[in-house]
């Protein structure tokens, strides 16, 4: 009974979150993209971001996800305020965002995209800050009979 | 107590009589790992049954214990005070084979082959493993190997031999995170099927366990069957009796149709225990 109210106020069942915590626990797994690594990735998505705009670096959450036949990076990264449009550029060319980190070629290329830009959750397709860009994630090992990764770009939601 | 270890000469067993038909080749046994990645989710207990059920239907079995240094397959079965030597024994030549097989009294086709108690995964020559387990193919229907947790050495080892796989996993998210790695790690050469073990179905319908469904969402194996959380073998351990021998037991029943299941006796797909709802025991109906 008291099962069938947490179902009623909304609370998952216990094993629908076991559920969910082994996928994004082994999508990580599989990508072999080590927590290091994801910490890397995300302070350089940072510091490429705030040289366009002001964001919260302490409210960004960098995570991937299952998407039916896809694997897409999310990227939410609170923006605080715009910056001005003379603002400094950075010393480095700052035409193409610096690629992630690949310690080793991919044997298999996963597509991910940046998406889930400006905190507010009511942020929507054509918000100007929504920085968009595909990257190539780490290859996956080969595995049997899973599903397969493809190499088109997962959009953003 | 001169017959604590029992040779296997002379022992109408059907894997020796293979020995003089035709091709070696094409009668020789089935190597099959029991294997997890995680421990304490019940290889040995599910070596021992699955071996004694085999065993029990007829096929010459021999049960190798890898887990050199964590012996404990001899407990399980309750041949421990049998046991005079070990595998590392027979693969330094100290004995020959014969001599450390212990052939288990309730059920004379199946012998054991323990693990040295004090020695370590690393004394043993993956090579030499090998070469042992394919000459105990040979002679046996069946060469089931016990393995160690963990993906170290002592996996290494026991997988080496074996041409085909058996992961199990209980309902929960450790095991089955393991169970994924070490899919991954046998790569596509051997068959690997599934076994569930420990699965609670009143826990399932509650929302409060993994079903064999979520689990197998995402190993992706052909079931080879689900055992249930059940006292029995709690009990059958403490005794050193394999459930699997026991008529009566409902485990032990699972235990044996796995077991017919590997044979090829019995090709039904397994079911799937499940909890009989609110209704369904008020009615009465069928699950």
């Amino acid at each position: 009974m008291i099962d069938f109210f947490q179902r009623l106020f909304g609370k998952p069942s216990s094993s629908a979150t076991a559920k969910e915590r082994l996928r994004l626990v082994l999508l990580s797994d599989h990508l072999s993209l080590a927590p290091e690594v994801v910490e890397s990735l995300k302070h350089d998505l940072i510091e490429v971001i705030s040289r366009y705009v002001e964001v919260d670096a302490e409210q960004c959450d960098v995570s991937f996800e299952q998407r039916e036949k896809q694997i897409a990076m999310l990227a939410n990264i609170p923006v605080l305020a715009m910056k001005a449009r003379q603002a400094p550029r950075p010393p480095e060319p700052p035409s193409e965002p610096p690629a992630p980190p690949a310690p080793e070629p991919p044997p298999e290329s996963i597509a991910a995209a940046v998406a889930e830009p400006v905190g507010a959750p009511a942020a929507g397709p054509k918000t100007p800050a929504v920085k968009r860009a595909p990257k190539q994630a780490q290859g996956s090992r080969p595995r049997r009979k899973r599903r397969k990764a493809t190499s088109q770009p997962a959009t953003a939601t | 107590m001169q017959e604590t270890v029992v040779h296997a000469d002379g022992e109408p067993a059907r894997g020796e009589a293979r020995e003089a038909a035709a091709a070696p080749q094409a009668t020789r046994g089935r190597a099959i790992v029991i294997t997890s990645g995680k421990g304490g989710v019940g290889k040995t207990t599910t070596t021992a049954n699955l071996g004694a059920a085999l065993a029990a239907a007829g096929a010459a079995v021999v049960l190798v214990d890898a887990d050199v240094g964590l012996r404990n397959l001899d407990i399980v079965l309750g041949l421990e005070a049998r046991v005079r030597h070990h595998v590392l024994d027979v693969l330094e030549g100290a004995v020959d084979v014969d001599g450390a097989l212990v052939t288990d009294k309730r059920v004379p086709q199946l012998r054991l082959l323990a693990a040295a108690q004090t020695r370590e995964k690393d004394d043993v020559d993956t090579e030499a493993f090998r070469d042992l387990v394919t000459s105990l193919r040979e002679r046996f229907d069946y060469v089931l190997i016990d393995c160690p947790a963990g993906i170290e050495k002592g996996f290494a080892n026991a997988i080496a031999a074996a041409d085909e796989a058996i992961i199990v996993c209980t309902p929960d998210v450790s095991a089955v995170r393991d169970a994924d790695r070490v899919v991954g790690l046998l790569g596509e050469r051997r068959s690997v099927r599934l076994i569930v073990n420990r699965l609670r179905p009143a826990l399932v319908r509650k929302g409060k366990m993994l079903s064999v469904d979520d689990v197998n969402a995402i190993l992706h194996l052909p079931l080879l069957g689900v055992v249930t959380d059940a006292p029995d073998v709690i009990v059958s351990t403490n005794r050193g009796e394999p459930v699997a021998l026991d008529a009566a037991s409902a485990v032990g029943s699972a235990y044996r149709e796995i077991a017919q299941r590997i044979a090829g006796t019995l090709t039904s797909s397994p079911e799937i225990p499940r909890e009989r709802s609110f209704f369904e025991k008020l009615f009465g109906g069928r699950p």
